[in-house]
């Protein structure tokens, strides 16, 4: 009962957040740049559910391992399977060919998808795949129709198959609305642990969008503090030289 | 020491004007003691160029004008390269802080008559440094090979194929050395953004100082200082650019700097309108995004573009109306007639007009960030009309406009 209600409150939320370009409304989330443990879960995540088929070419493993505060024996140990040294670059072996012959499409590179598309979207996007047996994964998504993209999180979720409200357009026409989920199998993970771990996901896809961002900020507070005082040293000598034009 | 640098000095000075030029320009260079806040966008304006150059050099260092490496080593110079994220930031963030200033560098000048004679060829010269620096931002948006770099290109390069007569579609091909945008296209938009347009934009900048020099300049009351001098020659309005100004400009400068590096540390992308989002996908000429901007500072004129019906299947007429947005601000010095520079002294009528025609310029930025609807795209045809509305009053009110007396000599609150 309690995850029926969950998953119910998670399939109302987007309706409750904010609208993007095509009117589907993204659900925030809630991650958090400074949260290193959420970071390394989602780093794991990340390391064994996409870096299979997606590529993150632009990022290497020993910088993770430097921003996220573990050591390049701990990265090689339990987040490197597809290079040999910790200062490579997170590549996959599968080439563009059979991308495009397994799954229609090329696969995203997804170093910067998060700049690309957005923290909400991403959360959105993992948080909504749904049963749809006319896709050839026997999975659809809300946030992006007719994906080619397997539900790859599927064991930690389990299935989930939509539930629409039939209502009249202005045309008088009926038309269906998704307007939430109905859990169809468990998975591994309850509905709660499930969302937090693909916010921890998020939130380390987010990271690896722009590494250099919390370095930025901080960096930030220590420009402005020493422009705040240069200017009241500029202002007095400005106030000096003007005092006999005045 | 003081003997041996006042002798280096002298050795200097009978081989290369140094003192003499120093005085010219700025010990000895008498501007106006009036100037207010909108005289401090000048000196910025010298001051980003500096920093674009600056920033510039050192992401060629890294940078690789190649379609299959141009988005990696963009990326590689945000992960590997030190402070690279800083210098490529600085750069994009200084493109568009370039029009900021510049926009509000020309608003100056429209409230105050700076255009006017004596000061046509500063106007002139400075429309000039504006097409280049348009130039420079379109060729240098390219470079990170995104998405919309890509599409924005080619979408831009598609309007010359809009001329008609056969000169429009092989106009475009030689632009691009290329059916279509690809590696040949961003070859030589990285010549044009590095090396050709910088070193017009110098020289620009060098003829718009020397002529400002050479009349002097023009204040918030629109008075010629220089006809009211003292026995000893000099303005009686009239202070040297150093130190006074120079002391005064740190002022702005920090203050710029304030807002410039709280966008680059706090929010470089600004929502999305300085680096667009889409622009983190790599370009891919098969897939077009569905729905085209450009960046912010071009999006006025994009509005007109998309505003004017075609004529015969052809996007000619809008081309053409984009275009004349632009060169019609050349002609500014002989539209306008009124006698009086200032708005300070100027009618209501002038006022009026200059406020529509800011506001029409304002709107018309706005719609060309939007999809098109048939709302939109009949509020961009009013205020591209109001846009051009503003150049016909100012050809015939000045006929009947109530101005007020101009004082002699300069006002000081």
């Amino acid at each position: 009962m309690k995850n029926i209600l969950l998953a119910l409150i998670i399939g109302i939320a987007p309706l409750l957040a904010h609208a993007s370009e095509d009117g589907m409304k993204n659900m925030k989330a809630d991650i958090d740049l400074d949260n290193k443990s959420s970071l390394q879960r989602g780093a794991r995540l990340f390391t064994n559910y996409c870096l299979s088929c997606h590529s993150a070419a632009y990022m290497r493993y020993n910088r993770m391992g430097a921003d996220l505060g573990l050591t390049n024996k701990q990265v090689a140990k339990n987040l490197m399977f597809a290079a040999d040294k910790v200062g490579e670059t997170m590549t996959v072996a599968m080439t563009k060919h059979d991308a495009a012959k397994w799954f229609g499409t090329k696969i995203p590179d997804l170093s910067v998808v998060a700049r690309a598309r957005g923290s909400d979207w991403l959360f959105t996007y993992l948080m909504t795949f749904y049963v749809d047996p006319s896709r050839p994964w026997g999975v659809n998504n809300a946030r992006f129709p007719s994906v080619g993209m397997p539900d790859i999180l599927w064991e930690l979720e389990g299935m989930k198959k939509p539930v629409y409200k039939i209502h009249k357009n202005h045309e008088g026409r009926e038309e269906k609305t998704l307007v939430s989920y109905e859990q169809v199998t468990p998975g591994k993970l309850s509905p709660v642990e499930f969302r937090d771990s693909v916010t921890d996901l998020v939130n380390y896809l987010t990271y690896m969008g722009e590494p250099a961002k919390m370095e930025r900020q901080r960096w930030g507070v220590v420009a402005l503090i020493f422009l705040a005082i240069f200017f009241f040293v500029a202002y007095a000598l400005k106030k000096e030289y003007w005092r006999d034009v005045h | 020491m003081s003997n041996m640098l006042a002798g280096l000095l002298e050795w200097v000075d009978a081989r290369f004007p140094l003192s003499k030029m120093w005085k010219e320009h700025l010990s000895e260079y008498y501007a106006p003691k009036n100037f207010n806040f909108w005289y401090f966008f000048g000196s910025l304006a010298l001051l980003v160029l500096v920093l674009q150059i600056v920033t510039g050099i050192l992401l060629t260092m890294n940078y690789k004008p190649d379609a299959t490496l141009a988005f990696a080593s963009v990326e590689y110079i945000m992960r590997d390269v030190n402070w690279g994220w800083l210098i490529r930031y600085m750069h994009s963030t200084g493109a568009s802080a370039f029009f900021v200033i510049v926009y509000l560098h020309m608003y100056r000048g429209l409230m105050y008559g700076s255009f006017k004679k004596p000061r046509e060829l500063i106007w002139i010269f400075g429309m000039l440094i504006y097409l280049a620096l348009m130039a420079e931002a379109f060729f240098g948006y390219l470079l990170p090979w995104g998405q919309m770099s890509y599409w924005g290109a080619q979408v831009i390069v598609n309007l010359f194929s809009a001329i008609p007569f056969g000169i429009g579609e092989p106009l475009s091909q030689w632009i691009r050395g290329d059916y279509v945008v690809s590696d040949a296209t961003l070859n030589r938009f990285f010549a044009f953004h590095v090396i050709a347009l910088p070193f017009v934009l110098a020289g620009l900048v060098v003829a718009h100082i020397i002529a400002l020099h050479e009349v002097g300049s023009n204040n918030p009351d629109g008075v010629e200082i220089k006809k009211n001098k003292g026995p000893d020659g000099k303005p009686l309005d009239g202070i040297p650019f150093h130190p006074y100004y120079t002391v005064k400009d740190i002022v702005g400068v920090v203050v710029f700097l304030m807002f410039f590096f709280g966008i680059i540390f706090f929010g470089p992308e600004m929502g999305g309108y300085f680096l667009e989002h889409a622009n983190f996908i790599p370009a891919d000429p098969l897939k077009t995004p569905l729905h085209i901007a450009p960046v912010w500072y071009f999006t006025p004129f994009y509005a007109m573009l998309r505003a004017v019906p075609p004529l015969f299947d052809s996007q000619f007429p809008g081309v053409v109306v984009m275009g004349a947005a632009v060169v019609i601000l050349f002609f500014l010095p002989w539209i306008d007639r009124s006698p009086v520079k200032s708005i300070r002294y100027r009618g209501a009528s002038y006022k009026l007009s200059l406020a529509v025609f800011i506001v029409s310029f304002l709107i018309l930025g706005w719609l060309g960030t939007q999809p098109v609807t048939v709302i939109k795209t009949d509020m961009a045809r009013i205020f591209t009309a109001l846009y051009f509305a503003f150049f016909v009053a100012l050809w015939f009110l000045p006929k009947f406009e109530k101005t007020k007396p101009v004082p002699e000599r300069v006002t000081t609150k």
